[in-house]
C-alpha cells in the first residue's frame, strides 16, 4: 500500500466514523428527550456520573439494557473510537510496508491509548 | 428547567460556537467551555468533558478531507502523537489535582493566546537547517502546490517533540484541541510548511484528545446528557462555518469575533479568580 492509497482509507475511515458516532448519539438523544419530561439536571456542583457510564466495556456491556443515557454514551465511545481506529489501521499499513520503525512508533501510540481507554482511573 | 429546554439551549450555545471556532480557525472546544461555564453555570469539570468529545468531532471530519488531498504529513503525525498522547494522558491526570480555578485562569490565558495567534499576520516557516534524526524517521516529504508536488524537509524534530508533548498536557489539562500549539511546534520549530503544519496538527488532535478521553470517561467528566446537545451542536456549527468561510468576506468578522473570544477569555479569568466556575 502506498502513503497515497493509505491517506485516501484513512479519510474514509474518519468520515464513517464520526458521521456513525453522530447518528447514534442524535438517536440516543432523540429518545432521551421524548422519553419523560424531568427537570434538566444541575450541572454544578461536580458529581462525577454513575460508575456504568464511566467504563468503555461496562457501556458496552449495558447496551443489552439500554436506557436513553447509556445508548448516548456508546455514541461518544464510538467517536472516540475513530481516532484509534486509524491508528490501529495505519500499524497495519505500516506493517505491510515492512517499515519497522513505524511499526514501533505507532505500537506506542496504541499503548498509550489502551492505558488510557481500558485502565480505570481514579 | 426541563431537559428539552436545557437541551435545545445547550445545542443552540455549543452550535454558535462550533461555528465561531470554526471561522477564526480556533477549534470549537476552546470557544464552547467558557460558553458552557460563564453562560449556563456548568461546572468546569463537565464542561471540559463535553467538549473534548465535541473536539474529536470536528477535527477527525476536518482531517477526513485533508488527509485525502494529500496535504498531512502522515509520518510526522504518527511519530509526533507519541508525544502529545503522553502529555495528553499526565494531564487529564493532573485535572484531579488542579483546583478548577487554576484551569479556569490557565484557560483564559491560552484561549487569549491563541486568539491572538490565530489572528496574526500568517508567517513564512522558519528557515531551520536539515536533521539527521528526520530522514532516518522519513519525516521529510512533499505537498501538492499549484505546479507539482513541492519539497520540504523537517529539522529540530527534538524541539518540535518537546513542544508537542507540552501541547498535549494542555490539551489533557484543559479538554482542547491545543491546535495552535501544534501548529507552532510543526511550523516554527520544526520548519514544516504552514499549510501543511495546520492539516497534520488537525490530524493529531483526535488521537491526543482520544488519549485524554480514557481519563476523563473513568472519571465521570462526560455526562451524556450534557455531552450531547454539545457535539452534536458544535458539529453542526463548525460545518457550517467551514462552508460559511469561502463565501465571507472575513475580515472584519474575525476582528468581530477576535473582540467576542477576547471577552471570554477575560471573563473566564475573572471566574476562576473570584471561584466561580466549580471546585
Amino acid at each position: 500500500m502506498t502513503d497515497v492509497r493509505m491517506e485516501k482509507v484513512i479519510g474514509t475511515l474518519l468520515q464513517i466514523g464520526v458521521l456513525t458516532a453522530a447518528i447514534v448519539v442524535l438517536a440516543g438523544g432523540i429518545w432521551l428527550l421524548t422519553g419523560s419530561f424531568r427537570s434538566a439536571p444541575a450541572y454544578k456542583p461536580f458529581r462525577s456520573e454513575p460508575a456504568d457510564l464511566r467504563a468503555v466495556g461496562r457501556v458496552v456491556a449495558g447496551l443489552s439494557h439500554p436506557r436513553p443515557a447509556l445508548v448516548i454514551q456508546f455514541g461518544l465511545i464510538l467517536l472516540i473510537a475513530t481516532p484509534v481506529a486509524r491508528v490501529v489501521f495505519s500499524l497495519a499499513a505500516f506493517a505491510r510496508e515492512r517499515d519497522w520503525t513505524y511499526v514501533v512508533i505507532t505500537l506506542i501510540v496504541l499503548l498509550v491509548l489502551a492505558y488510557s481507554l481500558a485502565v480505570p482511573h481514579q | 428547567m426541563d431537559v428539552a429546554a436545557f437541551s435545545g439551549i445547550v445545542f443552540i450555545v455549543a452550535a454558535l460556537a462550533g461555528f465561531l471556532g470554526s471561522l477564526t480557525g480556533l477549534g470549537g472546544g476552546v470557544v464552547v467551555t467558557p460558553v458552557l461555564t460563564i453562560l449556563l453555570g456548568v461546572d468546569l469539570h463537565y464542561a471540559i468533558g463535553a467538549a473534548l468529545v465535541s473536539v474529536i468531532a470536528t477535527s477527525s471530519g476536518a482531517a477526513a478531507a485533508y488527509v485525502r488531498e494529500g496535504y498531512s504529513n502522515l509520518r510526522v503525525g504518527m511519530f509526533l502523537e507519541i508525544a502529545t498522547t503522553f502529555g495528553a494522558v499526565a494531564g487529564a491526570h493532573l485535572t484531579a489535582v488542579v483546583p478548577a480555578s487554576a484551569l479556569a485562569v490557565l484557560f483564559g490565558i491560552v484561549l487569549l493566546y491563541s486568539a491572538w495567534h490565530s489572528f496574526r499576520q500568517r508567517r513564512e516557516s522558519s528557515e531551520v537547517p536539515p536533521d539527521p534524526l528526520a530522514q532516518r524517521l522519513r519525516l521529510d516529504s512533499t505537498y501538492p502546490g499549484p505546479s507539482g508536488a513541492i519539497r520540504y524537509s523537517v529539522g529540530r524534530v527534538k524541539a518540535g517533540f518537546s513542544l508537542m508533548f507540552g501541547a498535549g498536557v494542555l490539551s489533557g489539562l484543559l479538554g482542547i484541541g491545543s491546535g495552535a500549539l501544534k501548529v507552532i511546534a510543526m511550523d516554527q520549530a520544526m520548519g514544516i510548511p504552514f499549510k501543511v503544519s495546520t492539516t497534520t496538527s488537525n490530524f493529531m488532535i483526535g488521537v491526543t484528545a482520544a488519549a485524554s478521553a480514557g481519563v476523563y470517561l473513568s472519571r465521570g467528566y462526560v455526562d451524556p446528557g450534557l455531552a450531547m446537545p454539545v457535539m452534536l451542536g458544535v458539529l453542526a456549527g463548525s460545518l457550517t462555518g467551514a462552508r460559511f468561510l469561502m463565501h465571507a468576506k472575513t475580515r472584519a468578522l474575525r476582528l468581530i469575533f477576535a473582540a467576542v473570544i477576547g471577552v471570554l477569555a477575560v471573563e473566564m479569568i475573572y471566574n476562576g479568580f473570584s471561584g466561580g466556575v466549580g471546585r
